[in-house]
Parts: C-alpha cells; structure tokens; sequence
C-alpha cells in the first residue's frame, strides 16, 4: 500500500509540475497576474507530493518491505537502519527521486524567499524550473520507477555494495545534488531574463546568493567524496580524475566562473551576456554530470544503470534543455545587451582572465572525459585518457588563474594602475618568492614544481594580507576594530574562500611532493619504518561486526621511540553478500601536519600479511581548504545587503516591483570613491 | 596608442593565449591515450611493442601465483580464446579474482609477458568491466562463426 501511495504522489507531482509550468509562463507572456500567481502555490504542492512519495520510498527500506522491487536490490534484514535508509538513493531509480526532491526544494525556496523578485520574473523562473522537474518526473515514471513490485515477494535482500556501507554515503550524494541541482536555480533566473528580454543589475543581485549556495553545496560535495575515496578504497589517492569525478569538477569550474562573472554584472552591469551563459553552461554540465554517472555508459562504482532506455532518455532531455536555452540564449541575448566598457588593466579584465582560464580548464577536463566515450559510440576501438593528461593540462591553467587571484581582488573596477598594483604587490612578491624559495628545501627534498605550487599559495595568502592591510593602513589603529567591523560579509567571504583556495594548494603540493608509500610483508610483532615513523603489526585477529566479519590488525606507530598511534585496519567480509568478496577498510592517524595511513591486503601463507603504509603530509589541507571554500561562500550569502533587503520585503503584501536598491557599503570597490585609494 | 590599435593587440594577444592553450591541451592529449586490446589482439601481434596500454580480459582459473612470499604475483588475462601472461608487484584490488573481470595497465616485456604497474577489478558481483565483456564478445564471435570477417577487431588502431 505504501509503495502505491508513494507512486500515485509522483503522479500527482506530475500533474501540478504542469500547472507549475504551463499558467505561470503563459500568464507571464500575457500579463495575466492571477495566472502567475499560480505558480508558488503548484511549486509548493509539487514539493510537497514529491516528499510523500520519498518518504514512502524511505518507509520501505526502512520496514524492510522485500516486495518492492528496488529495495530487494539495495537492502538487506542485516543492514543497519542507518543505512538501510541511505540505501534510498544507493541506486539508481532513488537517487534520480532524491535529485526530484531537491530540485522540488529548490523550487520551493525559491517561490518562498523571492517575494522582493519581480513578479512576472518570479512566475518566469518557477515555470522554467517546473519544467525541468517534468523531465525527471517522466524519467522516474517510464524508466526508473523505484516502487515496482515485485512478485512473489523475495525473503531477504541483496544487500547494499558493501563500499558504499560507509557514513559517506549518508552525506556525500545529498550534499553533491544540493550543488548539482542547485545549478537549475541560476539557470532558471537565466532563462526568465532572456524570455523577458530584460537584465539588469537587480536580476544579478538576485541571482548571485543562489549561485553561491549550490556551488558551496558542490564544493562540499566534492570534497566529502574526495575524501570519502581517500579512506575508503585504500589506495590513499584524494583524485583519481575518474570520469564521475570529473562530472562534479566541471560544473564546479563553470560556477566559480559564473560566480566571478556575477560580480562584474552586479557591480559594473558588465559581462551580462556571458554570465547567462556561464548560467546555462554550468546547469548543462550539472545534467551532463547526471547522464555520465547514471547512463551506465561509464566504468565506474557510481554506474548503476544498465538500461539503454535511460541512457536515451536522459542524451534526449539533455539535448532539449541545452538546445532549446541555448536557441533562447541565440535569439534573445541581443536585448539583453552588452554593458560598459573597461580599461586592460582593470578588476573587470582580470575577472574575464579568471573565466576564460576556468572556462578551458573545464573544456580541457569535458574533452578528456568524452573523447573516450565517442571513440567508442563511433566504434573505432576502446582507449583511456589517463591522469597524466588532466594533470599535465590542468596545471598549467590554473597557475595563472591562482596568480590572477591574488591580483584581481586589490585592482580597481574600470580602470587600475598597474604601477600602483605593482608597488602594491612588490613586498607580497617578494615574500611568497622567498619562502616558496626555501620551504622544500627545509621540508628536505627542492624541486622547482614544488617550489612554484609553494609561491602559487604563499602569493595567495600574501595577497590577502595586502588586501585587508590596505582597508586598514589609512585609518589609526584605534579605529582598525571598527574598520574591520564595516566590512561587509561578502568581502570577508572572498577572501576566505581564497585562502581556501591557498590551503587546497599546499595540501596538494605537499602530499605530491613528499608522501611516502610502502607496500610490506608483515609477521605478528615485525615492524617496518617509514618517513621516521616506526610501523609495528602487534597482533590480527578475526572480530566479528554488525553484518560482517572482519581480519583486524592492531598497529601501533612509534616515533623516537614512543608510541604516538594505535592503528587497526581491517579486512572485512559481508556476510550478506553472495560471494565472499573481502573489503579493505583502512586506519587513519589523522593530523594536522600528515596522515598515518594502513591498508590490510592479503593473507600469505604462515602468518604473514601484506600492508601498505602511507605517510601523507599536510593531506587533510586538501579538504581543509574545501571547506573555506564553501565557508566563504557561506559568508557571502550572509552579507548583510541581503537580510536587509528580506525583512523590507516581507513587509510588503504585493510585491509589484523591487525596491530602488538601498545604498550601503558594499565590497568597498564598486565606486573608486572607497577606502580603495590607499594605492 | 591609438584605441584601435590598442584593440587590435588585445584581440591577438587573445588569439594568441587561446591558442597556445588549445596546442597545449591537444599535446598533452595526443600523448597520454591509453588503448585498450584484448589477449586475442595481442596474441595477433596488433599492439606496436612498447607503447603503454590496457589489457581487458578475465583472470585465468588457476592462474594465480605468488612468488614466495613477496609483492609479486602473476595470472593470466583471458578471453576465452587466448591468454596473455601478466606480472604485477602490489596489491590486488579487493574485488580482483580468479574467473572475473579484471582491467590491467602496463607494457608487454620482450618475453611476450605483460607487466602491469596497475590493475582494476569490476566493482561488484555483478559488474563487469565492458573492456573486458568486449573482449570475450570478440573472442566468441570469432570462434562462433569462423569468419574472421565477421570481428571487425573492436579495440585497436593508433592514435
């Protein structure tokens, strides 16, 4: 009965997506006010039957109903409730259910917190993403429904993979679809722009903190699952420029151009043109991601589907969406013009540098990831574009993009002096030079790549110094608190997030430059060394746990003769599985200066035991910078031009058009007339 | 200088970077494709001798050897029809076993041994990679229909 509900909810949601779409978009075209009125109320509906029928999917893993079909695949008695609810989107059909809920989500939070919006622009949006959600309705209902029966019900389940039993699974796909689909919001701003042939400084405004959220939401995302790979395959790599990885990463690239291009819309009215189709480009990829991941048409753990149907289905929406926006984009971009003008050396031309790199990098990364795969449509044989290919390309696109980094911020809109950036900067230059110079030599091992990421970060968060040095070197230091205290969020966000950038790279150089990595043969009370570190396998036993059964290895880590860590890695067989397929389930010493990292391999005979010993310096940066990242994003939805401008508007009962904008301090580089002129 | 002028430098300076970037990228990708053969291919002498590239297949039942009690190990990789030796010194991927899929990257030696610096192994029970299904799909169609004609060699070629 449940599944039936839950069904039957879908289809409802179907019918309201229609409503969503067809009045508002109808009434917007003809200036039909109750029409577009429509719209929030069948977005809210549409949400809210979308979540009955999640939550009907969730009850039936979590009752454990075997009839249904999908939960046979992906559950089991033995799994624990934690994960037996996860394992609602551990497959296919419910991970295409969960990107609909968030997308509906989405939806409703747009109708909710947009009222300051124009009112035909709102009916605009909400039509275009209704009718987004009517393509993955349809694709849920004729391809993946997750509530077919099965008959005769089966006893017990299949089980759920046993590498996606892990706490990352509750967090990394949810948090990586807030981001994915979060993209459909900009698109839908995008595309409401050009149907009304109108953009102007309010619309990017506007559209700047939803970009901003999912691309925090993605850089979460990816993160977690970076780190989620790191642990839990056992080969200690943090990117393995797989093709799933790389479906996240260009979508990431395309919205932290299009957050960069957002800025220039709002502050100069420049870059218009470009920043909808950053807003196309970026949504196209978020559902390019999906088609890679969810067509079956790739190697990869996260390839579910097998059936061609939903391979065809999803090449054919995809096809619809970035055609038909991109024929809009064709026949309206011309309205939504151009905007001022800009000097070479000024904020504007930098930013454009950070695009048009970030654009490449992210054409390099859809070329390597495709090519593959059109060679093998075509038939002219099977071949891999490996990670030398993304690294050797990658590099060095992003180095100018990271230099231009710590330029950008400090050069003045419309027209800078590159003699007073240059004096500026000289001392920065200077000092992340020298200590990029002499860091590997002291971390004991130079390389001049080494060296060149080092200067990369050091430049970054010198920088930053100089930014915040400069808001603060024209006022005595008594007034310095409140100085910093008038500084809106958004500036704070950036420059954290840039930092971010900063401590993502020294993680990255590090761990490249010196992580050590040894693959032993063990006995019970042997020992190994690596990197000064003293590896000892005290004892290994077998242990039972939840659903499985596992080899543990006690390790204890000794440094200058003292015991530092105790670490157990384990080699796990699922009992509920059908073949006994053994699962390597790695320690981890994290710290914050390196990882101790120990993977159990196989058994040999007389006691013996294979184990692979990782040093991995400054390897949780990596993450660590991810997630400044996403802090700095954070702080600039936060910015406070934001909340003021809601409570006005919820004072107001019609909104009918939006406010004059207010006129508070902002990033302080909007007008040259700001703190600005300590050059 | 002239506006114009001006103009005129941005835009070929322009040109210039885009396409400086485009020759990198098209470079570094000419250089790092890794093509896929099976032991049919190989046997067939279709692989020009020490380039890098994968070899898709199914582990050989029985095949599986240890080398004392070291790193190394060798098996061999199957399509049915022929098998290639293969050398490896490593860890095994959890799911790697005998009669399953299995991916392995290396260069054939001059013994006509492959030897693998990485090894990849289907994901789950079910799965299989499709390099490896490939392999065996050419592998019987050749000895099902006798007619070389019919295998229209899946696989190979140069860049």
């Amino acid at each position: 009965m449940i599944p039936e509900i839950g069904h039957f909810a879908l289809t409802l949601a179907l019918l309201l997506a229609c409503v969503q779409v067809v009045l508002p978009l109808w009434g917007a075209a003809r200036d039909r006010t109750a029409w577009m009125a429509l719209g929030r109320p069948a977005a809210a509906g549409q949400a809210l039957f979308v979540l009955v029928a999640f939550a009907c999917l969730m009850w039936s893993f979590y009752a454990n109903d075997f009839s249904v079909r999908y939960v046979v695949q992906h559950s089991n008695t033995a799994l624990p409730w934690a994960y037996r609810l996860a394992a609602v989107w551990g497959g296919h059909e419910g991970s295409i259910l969960l990107w609909l809920l968030i997308l509906s989500g989405w939806t409703l939070a747009v109708a909710l917190f947009s009222r300051h919006l124009e009112f035909g622009m709102l009916a605009r949006i909400l039509g275009i993403m209704g009718l987004i959600s009517i393509g993955f309705l349809l694709f849920i209902l004729f391809t993946s429904n997750p509530f077919d029966r099965l008959f005769p019900a089966a006893l017990n389940g299949d089980d759920l993979n046993p590498q996606l039993q892990d706490p990352g699974l509750i967090l990394h796909p949810p948090l990586l679809y807030m981001g994915y689909v979060g993209m459909a919001v900009p698109f839908g701003f995008a595309m409401a722009a050009l149907l009304a042939g109108k953009l102007d400084a309010a619309w990017a405004r506007w559209t700047r903190p939803w970009a901003t959220v999912s691309w925090c939401f993605l850089t979460l995302g990816i993160a977690l699952g970076s780190a989620w790979a790191y642990y839990e395959l056992g080969w200690g790599g943090w990117w393995f420029w797989d093709p799933v990885e790389n479906a996240s990463l260009m979508p990431w690239l395309v919205g932290a151009a299009l957050l960069h291009s957002l800025a220039v819309t709002e502050k100069r009215g420049t870059f218009k043109m470009w920043t909808v189709l950053l807003a196309i480009i970026a949504f196209s990829l978020s559902l390019l991601g999906t088609f890679l991941v969810r067509s079956g048409v790739l190697t990869s753990v996260h390839a579910f589907a097998t059936d061609p149907k939903r391979g065809v289905f999803i090449l054919l929406f995809l096809g619809i969406v970035v055609g038909g926006s991109l024929l809009l984009f064709a026949l309206r971009a011309a309205q939504v013009g151009l905007g001022g003008r800009f000097a070479t050396v000024s904020r504007e031309s930098m930013l454009l540098g950070n695009n048009v790199l970030l654009m490449v990098a992210a054409s390099a990364v859809l070329l390597g990831t495709l090519y593959p795969l059109l060679i093998d449509a075509l038939g002219m044989g099977k071949l891999s574009v490996g990670p030398p290919y993304f690294n050797a390309v990658f590099v060095p696109l992003m180095a100018p993009a990271l230099f231009l980094m710590g330029i950008g911020p400090i050069a003045r809109w419309q027209r800078a002096d590159a003699g007073g950036l240059a004096r500026r900067l000289r001392w920065a230059l200077a000092v992340s030079l020298a200590a990029a110079l002499a860091t590997p030599w002291l971390a004991g091992g130079w390389s001049a790549w080494t060296s060149f990421g080092y200067f990369l970060a050091f430049w970054i968060f010198a920088s930053v110094a100089v930014n915040l040095g400069g808001r603060l070197a024209a006022r005595p230091w008594r007034e310095w608190w409140r100085v910093l205290r008038v500084q809106p969020g958004s500036y704070y966000g950036m420059l954290v997030a840039h930092v971010g950038m900063g401590v993502l790279v020294v993680g990255v150089t590090t761990v490249g430059s010196y992580e050590i990595e040894r693959d032993v043969i063990m006995r019970p009370s042997e020992t190994a060394s690596a990197a000064g570190y003293v590896f000892r396998l005290d004892t290994i036993s077998q242990r039972p746990g939840s659903n499985y059964i596992a080899d543990r290895a006690v390790i204890s880590v000794f440094r200058n003769e003292q015991r530092i860590a105790i670490l157990t890695p384990e080699r796990r067989i699922y009992t509920a599985a059908q073949s006994a397929n053994p699962m390597t389930e790695a320690s981890i010493d994290t710290g914050l200066t390196r990882d101790l990292y120990v993977a159990l391999g196989d058994a040999l005979e007389g006691g013996a035991w294979i184990v692979r010993i990782y040093v991995k310096p400054f390897v949780s940066w990596i993450w660590g910078g991810g997630i400044l990242m996403a802090l700095g994003g954070g702080l600039a939805v936060l910015d406070r031009r934001y909340r003021r401008r809601v409570a006005q508007a919820d004072g107001c009962v019609a909104p009918v058009a939006a406010p004059p904008p207010p006129s508070y301090p902002d990033t302080g580089a909007a007008v040259p007339k700001r703190v600005e002129t300590t050059a | 200088m002239k506006p114009r002028t001006k103009r005129s430098l941005m835009v070929l300076g322009g040109l210039a970077s885009l396409g400086l970037a485009s020759a990198l990228v098209l470079d570094a990708f000419r250089s790092n494709l890794v093509f896929y053969f099976s032991p049919s291919e190989v046997a067939a002498s279709a692989v020009p001798s020490g380039q890098r590239f994968r070899l898709g297949g199914v582990v050989e039942e029985g095949s599986l050897r240890r080398e004392g009690q070291t790193l190394r190990v060798s098996f061999g990789v199957t399509d049915g029809a022929r098998t290639v030796p293969v050398h490896y010194e490593g860890l095994l991927p959890d799911m790697f076993r005998e009669g399953k899929g299995v991916v392995a990257q290396g260069v054939m030696d001059t013994g006509g041994v492959f030897v693998a610096d990485q090894v990849l192994a289907k994901h789950d029970e079910n799965y299989m990679p499709p390099e490896a299904a490939q392999a065996l799909e050419d592998a019987r169609l050749v000895a099902n229909t006798e007619v070389s004609t019919a295998w229209t060699g899946g696989g190979g070629g140069t860049p």
